[in-house]
C-alpha cells in the first residue's frame, strides 16, 4: 500500500471504514508530513494534540459522521474555538476565538480531524500569499530545470500548498474573487466555490461580505464533493444563508456530459493570451465534446469591466468590515505615549495592518466617501448587475461555462510587485464571484515548464452538481497524475 | 478624478490609519494608479439599471425578537487588549 498521505480523501474514508488503518495512524502520518515540510510555511498553527485527540475519539467510536477521521487543514480565516485565528494579520496575532465558525463546526460535526490553521494572504487580500504577516507560503512545485521558489497562489495559498504536498486530505478555503480557484490551479488540485449563500459566513472573518464564500480544496473532484456537502447548509446566524436543502454531492456525482451544453465565452479569449493556456482550454473543449457535450459559443459582454468593478466593491466592503479592528475588543493595541483614544485607533491600525490591506481600506474609504459614492460604488453595483445579467443570458443557451482558471501558471515571488499586475491575475475568476455563481477549478495539464494548469467550470446558481459533474468529466479525461 | 497628498491624508484620517510623511507620496501614486484604472467603469451605459443589492434574490428573513444568547461576559472579554472590572478599557476619552 502506498503512503497513507497519498490516498484520496475518499480512499481514506474507505480505508478507515474497512479498518485497514486507524484514524490515529492517519492523523499521525499527516502530522509527520507536516513536520517534514515546515519550509513550505503552509501552517500558521499546528494542532497535533487536538488532531490526535479527535482521531482517537473516532477510533474509540465516540465521534462519527461522513468525514469521521479525515484529516483536514483549516484556513486561518475560520474562527476555531480555542485555537489562534489571525486571518494572516498581525493585528489578530494571539486572538483565540471562544466560538467555532459554522463551516468548521459542520466539519467537526461530521467527524473531521483538524490538523491546524493554514497560512493565507492577510485578510484574504492577495493572489500569491505574499501579504501574510506570518511569512509567505512556498509552493511545493518547481518549474523544470529551475530551483526558483514559486507562489502557491492566493489567498488560500496555505490550503493549496498543504493539500498539494499531501500534508492534509483536504482543506477549507474561501473565495472572494478567486481565492479558492486560482491557488488550486497553481498547485494542481481541485477546489470549488459554491453559490453565494450555500456556506454560512458566520465565524468566517469578513473581507467583502457580498462576495465571500467558503469552499473545499482537495486533490480530486469527488473529495471536493464530499467536503462540500458537509460544509454547506442553512445557518440562521448568517442573514444571507440560503434555506435550501444541500444535496449529497458525492452520491449524485456521475461525470456524465451527455446532453449537456457547455458554453465558451468569447470575451475570455483575451488578446495576447498565453498560447499554452489557450491550447489547454481548446483541449478541455475537445474532452467535453468527446464525452457527449454540445459546445456552444456564448457572449459575456461586460467581462472586461469585472475586475474594475471588483476593485471598487471589494475594497468598499473591506473598509467597512475591517473598521472593527480598533484595538478595543480583540487583537493588538498600540497606544502612543500620551495619546487619546483616536491616536490609539490610528496607531493600532497603522501597526497591525500590512501594506495591501491598508491600500484596500483606503481605496474603499475613498470610494464610499461623500461626493464620490455614486460615481464609484453605485456605478460599480450597476455594472455588477449587468455582469450578472450577462451570465443569466448565457445560461439560457448552456448549462455550464468552461474557461481557463488563471491567465498563467504559478509565478515567482516578487514577479507582480505592482498591485494592478497582481489584480489582473484574477481576470477569469472574478466575474463568477460578482454574480455569486458556483465555480470550480480542476487540474487539467502541465505547462511546458512542468507547472500545473487548471480549467474553470462556472454553473448556474445552486447547480454545484452540474459544476462537479463537468469537473469530474475533465478530471477523468485529463488523467492529471503529476505531483510536486 | 485623482487624489493629492492632502486627500490621501484625509482618507487615512477617515480610515483611522496613521500615515507618516514618508508614506504619503507612495500612497498618492498607488491610489491614483488604482483609481485611474477603475474609472473605466464610467464608460459603461448604466441608464435604467438598478444597482445590485444581492446576488441571490430573496427577502430578508425575520426571526422572533427574543434574546438568543448572553451570559458569556468572560468569553467576550477574553481577547480584550485591556479589560477592567468586566469592561473593555480604553485611554481616557473625556478630559
Amino acid at each position: 500500500m502506498s503512503a497513507l498521505t497519498d490516498l484520496s480523501l475518499a480512499d481514506m474514508k474507505a480505508g478507515l471504514d474497512a479498518r485497514q488503518f486507524s484514524a490515529v495512524e492517519l492523523a499521525q502520518a499527516h502530522l509527520d508530513a507536516m513536520a517534514a515540510n515546515r519550509h513550505l510555511n503552509a501552517f500558521i498553527v499546528e494542532t497535533p494534540e487536538l488532531a490526535l485527540a479527535h482521531a482517537k475519539a473516532v477510533d474509540d467510536g465516540k465521534r462519527g459522521g461522513p468525514l469521521a477521521g479525515i484529516p483536514l487543514g483549516i484556513k486561518d480565516l475560520f474562527a476555531t474555538d480555542g485555537v489562534q485565528t489571525t486571518a494572516g494579520s498581525k493585528i489578530l496575532e494571539g486572538f483565540v476565538p471562544r466560538y467555532e465558525s459554522s463551516v468548521s463546526a459542520n466539519l467537526l460535526r461530521d467527524g473531521a480531524v483538524f490538523l491546524g490553521k493554514l497560512n493565507m494572504d492577510e485578510f484574504a487580500m492577495g493572489s500569491s500569499n505574499e501579504t501574510s504577516a506570518f511569512g509567505r507560503v512556498i509552493s511545493p512545485w518547481k518549474a523544470k530545470g529551475s530551483d526558483a521558489e514559486l507562489v502557491p497562489g492566493g489567498s488560500s495559498g496555505g490550503s493549496a500548498a498543504a493539500v498539494s504536498a499531501r500534508l492534509c486530505a483536504g482543506a477549507t478555503g474561501t473565495d472572494t474573487g478567486g481565492s479558492i480557484r486560482q491557488p488550486a490551479a497553481f498547485v494542481g488540485i481541485a477546489g470549488i466555490k459554491p453559490t453565494y449563500g450555500r456556506a454560512s459566513r458566520w465565524g468566517t472573518i469578513a473581507f467583502a461580505s457580498s462576495l465571500d464564500q467558503a469552499g473545499p480544496m482537495a486533490r480530486t473532484v469527488t473529495d471536493c464533493a464530499l467536503m462540500l456537502t458537509s460544509m454547506c447548509g442553512f445557518d440562521a446566524k448568517d442573514s444571507t444563508s440560503l434555506d435550501i436543502a444541500v444535496p449529497d454531492y458525492a452520491a449524485g456525482l456521475t461525470g456524465s456530459m451527455k446532453g449537456k451544453r457547455v458554453g465558451i465565452p468569447a470575451e475570455y479569449r483575451l488578446d495576447g493570451m498565453d498560447p499554452e493556456i489557450a491550447a489547454l482550454w481548446d483541449q478541455g473543449i475537445a474532452w467535453l465534446k468527446a464525452e457527449g457535450a454540445e459546445i456552444v459559443s456564448v457572449s459575456l459582454p461586460h467581462t472586461k469591466y469585472a475586475l474594475p468593478t471588483y476593485y471598487i466593491v471589494a475594497p468598499a466592503e473591506a473598509s467597512s468590515n475591517l473598521a472593527r479592528y480598533d484595538g478595543v475588543r480583540y487583537g493588538n493595541r498600540v497606544t502612543p505615549a500620551g495619546g487619546n483614544v483616536h491616536d490609539m485607533y490610528a496607531a493600532t491600525r497603522a501597526a497591525g495592518f500590512g501594506k495591501e490591506v491598508k491600500r484596500r481600506i483606503m481605496i474603499g474609504t475613498y470610494v464610499l466617501s461623500a461626493g464620490f459614492y455614486d460615481a464609484y460604488y453605485t456605478q460599480a453595483q450597476k455594472v455588477r448587475a449587468l455582469i450578472a445579467r450577462d451570465f443569466e443570458a448565457a445560461f439560457e443557451k448552456c448549462d455550464v461555462l468552461l474557461t481557463p482558471t488563471a491567465p498563467s501558471p504559478a509565478f515567482a515571488f516578487g514577479a507582480k510587485a505592482d498591485p494592478l499586475a497582481m489584480y489582473l491575475n484574477d481576470v477569469f475568476t472574478v466575474p463568477a464571484s460578482l454574480a455569486g455563481l458556483p465555480a470550480m477549478s480542476v487540474p487539467a495539464g502541465l505547462s511546458a515548464s512542468g507547472l500545473p494548469l487548471g480549467l474553470q467550470i462556472i454553473g448556474r446558481p445552486l447547480d454545484e452538481m452540474g459544476v462537479l459533474d463537468a469537473g469530474l468529466a475533465i478530471e477523468r479525461a485529463a488523467g492529471f497524475s503529476a505531483r510536486p | 478624478m485623482s487624489v493629492d497628498s492632502q486627500t490621501v491624508r484625509k482618507i487615512a484620517r477617515l480610515a483611522r490609519i496613521a500615515v507618516t510623511d514618508d508614506e504619503v507620496p507612495g500612497l498618492v501614486e498607488q491610489l491614483n494608479g488604482i483609481l485611474g484604472w477603475v474609472e473605466q467603469l464610467g464608460e459603461v451605459d448604466t441608464k435604467g439599471v438598478e444597482p445590485m443589492a444581492s446576488v441571490m434574490p430573496g427577502n430578508m428573513r425575520w426571526r422572533e425578537d427574543v434574546v438568543t444568547d448572553g451570559g458569556i461576559q468572560d468569553k467576550v472579554l477574553a481577547n480584550a487588549p485591556d479589560a477592567a472590572s468586566g469592561f473593555f478599557a480604553v485611554p481616557k476619552v473625556i478630559e
